[in-house]
């Protein structure tokens, strides 16, 4: 179980994580959302005792980790998987980390066999791809069999096959009993894996409930509609009070009607229709409409740099 | 889709978690493999060994060679430590056994691998001092494999023709000595520089400057200049490899053996003192 209280990190003038209070519970795959720069790695690097909180605290089943002589019994944490010597190879790599935590020298060969790299696991880590170094920072995760693991963006870098593997295991670790927290900045990679939902935006929690629940949010489903006339159309539909957008493709996507109504406007005013029809709601739609106004737009020169 | 939650009776991973007792010999064993899965330890470390004795073996049989025609004052001011200890050698020395030192440390916080270690250790200056205290003791053996061969096989040269002292000479002694330890002093102190700049390539350039540009900058004519220059390790070694009879060259104010022996013990513990604090304190 990993307790978040208050927990506040400031860099000079920046604060990127504000004032998070949340509970991480075992058993379940927990996924952790929110835009880039939302502060879900510094938030993971508090867990781990790596960053200093400003101020609140964090805790791993009571203690904080950081007081822990060593860590792997009790966390397994990949957090980059770039942070390894790429002069190593893939076995020294573990076993020096093993042989630091007191582990015995064939749980390596072990949690290689399980991620699927004990075939290269004399070369250096340098030659591998992105999603080896992946399955890499998994096994290393795994190494101490802990009760918490935490994943940093894991899918990054994995082909569909790695994809599915990933997900399966993450729900057997928390049919294990295990907490899994896992961080994505996509709603699409954790909707399949995760039952639990902690989103942030601007450093602050926005929601922490269920996949169940979070679904619930997603809002009344946009209307979607193609017309040879849609500049027409779109003009009639906004006079109506609809909130209208015209994509690339021609299509109109239109809020605040129903599609019965919209085909009634067009009826009425005798536009052709290609197609009408009702969205499903998504859960990533629901993500992007909770956290839209949290998104740092970086490219905006005005905010925060000049003063 | 949405799993059931387990059964509570599941949960019991947490609630036990079977530790053995933290001991710092594993801290030292993880950085005794980590040093020697590197291929650039190997190429350092054959750097140091190679220059040292490839240098003294080439000043040495110029010494030979040369012997017949040298004159009675000449043979009266040789200096046999010079040729088991030439200053090129000492270069490549120095230059890779503080570059292992640093890069021992400054990569793995280039690479981001400190934050892996930190997270399986969380006892961070133990880390730091299991990491110092294996590089630190690999330095000193070959250091003295070094220094050792190096003095060997340049007094047999220079025996061939009467010059060679043997170790027991209380002057070859200390000169080996210093010479074997100058290599694990220097390489701490690029550790202690390493964890300080966090670059690799900076680390290299700072630690070089510091320990072999700064003596062409620092003069010996006036006595602060004279205190700052015998506090630089290079400098404390060159003290120590110097025979008595050179000792009116050192300018008004001559450095002390004693003096020469606290900065090859201040420098170490200063340095490993300030990679201590630097990863204590700072975020990784």
């Amino acid at each position: 179980m990993i307790e978040l209280r208050e927990v506040t990190k400031r860099y000079g003038a920046t604060t990127a994580v504000d004032r998070l209070s949340v509970t991480i519970r075992p058993g379940h795959v927990t996924g952790f959302l929110g835009p880039n720069g939302a502060g879900k790695s510094t938030t993971l690097r508090m867990i781990v005792g790596l960053n200093a909180p400003s101020s609140g605290s964090v805790t791993i089943d009571g203690t904080r980790f950081a007081d822990r002589p060593r860590g792997l019994r009790h966390v397994g944490a990949l957090l980059d998987a770039a942070d390894v010597h790429p002069g190593r190879s893939a076995y020294a790599h573990l076993a020096a980390l093993a042989t630091s935590n007191r582990i015995r020298r064939d749980r390596v060969d072990e949690v290689l066999a399980e991620v699927g790299l004990a075939t290269v696991a004399r070369r250096r880590i340098g030659e591998f791809s992105l999603g080896m170094k992946q399955r890499l920072g998994i096994a290393a995760a795994l190494l101490g069999d802990p009760p918490v693991l935490l994943f940093d963006e894991p899918f990054n870098g994995l082909d569909p096959e790695g994809v599915q593997w990933v997900r399966s295991l993450f729900r057997r670790l928390a049919a294990d009993g295990r907490t899994v927290f896992v961080s994505s900045h996509f709603m699409s990679e954790i909707e399949h894996t995760a039952d639990h939902l902690v989103v942030i935006g601007r450093g602050r929690l926005i929601a922490d409930e269920s996949l169940a629940d979070f679904a619930r949010r997603a809002t009344a489903a946009p209307i979607v509609v193609a017309s040879p006339d849609s500049g027409r159309l779109a003009q009639l539909l906004a006079g109506a009070g609809a909130r209208v957008a015209r994509g690339a493709d021609g299509l109109l996507t239109v809020g605040g009607l129903s599609a019965a109504a919209v085909g009634q406007i067009a009826l009425t005013h005798q536009v052709l229709l290609h197609e009408l029809r009702t969205q499903q709601p998504s859960l990533e739609a629901a993500f992007l409409e909770l956290t839209a106004a949290t998104v740092d737009f970086t490219a905006s020169p005005t905010e925060g740099e000049t003063r | 889709m949405i799993t059931t939650a387990p059964a509570p009776s599941r949960i019991s991973v947490a609630a036990h978690v079977d530790e053995p007792g933290a001991r710092f010999r594993d801290l030292l064993g993880a950085e005794w493999i980590k040093l020697w899965s590197l291929r650039s330890t190997y190429a350092s470390l054959s750097l140091i060994i190679v220059s040292a004795i490839g240098f003294c073996v080439y000043a040495s049989l110029a010494d030979y060679r040369n012997w017949p025609s040298y004159g009675a004052d000449r043979r009266s001011f040789f200096d046999p430590i010079r040729d088991a200890f030439p200053q090129q050698a000492y270069l490549f020395v120095l230059l890779a056994a503080s570059s292992v030192g640093a890069t021992a440390v400054a990569s793995e916080y280039a690479t981001g691998l400190i934050r892996t270690s930190l997270a399986a250790v969380p006892a961070r200056r133990a880390l730091i001092a299991a990491k110092i205290m294996v590089v630190a003791g690999v330095m000193t053996i070959v250091g003295a494999i070094a220094a050792g061969s190096a003095f060997a096989i340049s007094q047999a040269i220079l025996s061939g023709r009467g010059a060679g002292w043997s170790i027991t000479h209380p002057y070859a002694l200390r000169a080996t000595a210093a010479s074997a330890l100058i290599v694990p002093v220097v390489s701490v102190v690029g550790m202690g520089i390493g964890a300080l700049v966090r670059n690799t390539a900076a680390t290299i350039v700072t630690t070089t400057a510091v320990l072999l540009l700064m003596p062409f900058m620092v003069g010996t004519n006036r006595h602060w200049e004279a205190v700052l220059n015998h506090s630089l390790p290079v400098m404390a070694w060159e003290r120590l490899i110097e025979l008595p009879q050179f000792a009116r060259f050192d300018g008004p104010y001559p450095a002390s053996v004693t003096g020469a022996w606290i900065v090859f013990g201040a420098w170490p513990l200063v340095a490993a003192a300030v990679a201590l604090i630097a990863v204590r304190r700072r975020d990784v």
